[in-house]
């Protein structure tokens, strides 16, 4: 079954708020990771792990780099579920 | 066909690390002193690294500088003398002869001749590959006192302006010497690579290009390193939990880990997937060392025991992984 953009959210942000202690409601679609949630790449990479978990998909080392909001990464994983 | 046959050799039901020796490039190199060039902090390297300092060895001294006086450590620690040696195996990707071996060079300076001698390439893995040949041929009656050593001199192989690898990167040895037991002592080993992300920790270019077009300059080396995290903390953990259920023991029954000292940040996430309990001395011998690839469990399992985190009788699980990929993992029974 696949994953509704408002599911991938939430998961998104449980996986967030986990990796870097911020509120989950802190995690919006047009924050970017890097200059607005203090994400720095190997914490994003850790973030892309779980979800690639969490959400059956996976994302591609090269097109991490293209995940700039957390919008852009609720886009990728709705987009790559089968 | 001859009706003749052939004896095999048969040795000791179990082997142990006997004895541990280290020795660490004799500068001591801050993060201020590599951050210019690549337009870093002393405040980026710790918190992307936990790195404080590297330690890199002078420009006279060589791999095998490196090499000889780890080993003469680890042979006091055992106990034993270069003659009681009969098999050398020096773990190093940055020794200058293609030919001949390191191992059998330095063989010689300890006085272990005519022990056998070969060198390993399996980058920082390089140990944990060396002692599983180590131990198997101290079972296989094949050698009775096996030295392993893991040698770098990475600050040869160093871009001062690269931003992936250069400024984890320090010098150094560690040594093991393995022999029989009458006790299990070395677990079996877990092991294996990956050459299908052979480029994710590489070499810039291949000496034959060099050859081709000396403008190109001495080779270093680089890596992706968001690419080497994911596989190090995701990938390597469920290895090091696999080479613990080999052995038949559980988190709880390990006294230390030491993982390759690759990066602070990979060490937490591997704690953090293999749920290792807080009783576990954890190896974070890179903060003050830096990255020495081959050398660097050595050395760290080195420090463990002598700060006193760990005793003789403690079990260690160790897991090398590096360029190749490759990775080697197993669980030990400390010196």
């Amino acid at each position: 079954m696949a994953y509704t953009d408002q599911e991938v959210l939430a998961g998104l942000a449980e996986i967030v708020s986990e990796e870097t202690g911020l509120p989950t409601d802190a995690v919006l679609l047009e924050k970017s990771f890097t200059d607005d949630l203090d994400i720095d790449s190997l914490s994003m990479m850790t973030i892309v792990t779980h979800a690639e978990d969490k959400f059956g998909v996976r994302i591609p080392d090269e097109d991490v780099k293209n995940l700039t909001t957390v919008g852009d990464a609720v886009t990728y994983i709705t987009g790559a579920q089968a | 066909m001859s009706g003749a046959t052939i004896r095999q050799a048969t040795g000791p039901a179990y082997s142990r690390i006997l004895g541990i020796g280290g020795v660490r490039g004799e500068n001591v190199v801050t993060n201020d002193d590599v951050a210019g060039p690549i337009d870093s902090s002393d405040e980026w390297i710790r918190q992307r690294t936990g790195i404080v300092t590297r330690r890199r060895a002078g420009a006279q001294t060589t791999v095998l500088d490196l090499s000889e006086a780890a080993a003469r450590k680890a042979l006091d620690a055992a106990g034993l003398s270069g003659d009681d040696i009969d098999a050398v195996i020096v773990s190093t990707v940055t020794y200058f002869h293609q030919t001949p071996a390191a191992a059998a060079v330095l063989a010689d300076r300890l006085g272990a001749t005519p022990a056998a001698a070969f060198d390993v390439s399996a980058a920082c893995a390089g140990y944990t590959y060396g002692i599983a040949q180590a131990d198997a041929l101290v079972r296989s009656g094949t050698a009775r006192h096996v030295l392993v050593v893991g040698a770098e001199k990475m600050s040869d192989f160093i871009d001062p302006t690269d931003r992936s690898i250069s400024f984890l990167l320090g010098d150094g040895a560690g040594a093991a010497i393995v022999g029989p037991s009458d006790t299990p002592g070395i677990g079996p080993t877990v092991w294996g690579s990956d050459g299908g992300k052979a480029q994710a920790i590489r070499q810039t270019h291949a000496w034959s290009d060099l050859r081709e077009d000396p403008e190109l300059g001495w080779p270093t080396l680089r890596q992706d390193g968001q690419t080497v995290f994911k596989w190090a903390s995701f990938q390597m953990a469920p290895i090091a939990a696999k080479a613990m259920a080999e052995a038949g023991v559980s988190p709880g029954d390990i006294g230390a880990f030491v993982p390759h000292q690759a990066n602070m940040r990979i060490i937490d996430q591997m704690i953090k997937q293999l749920a290792l309990p807080d009783s576990v001395a954890v190896a974070r011998d890179i903060a003050e060392t830096g990255n020495t690839s081959a050398a660097s469990i050595p050395l760290a399992t080195e420090r463990l025991l002598a700060e006193g985190q760990v005793g003789s009788g403690d079990l260690a699980l160790q897991i090398g992984f590096g360029a190749g990929l490759v990775y080697a993992a197993q669980v030990i029974v400390l010196p």
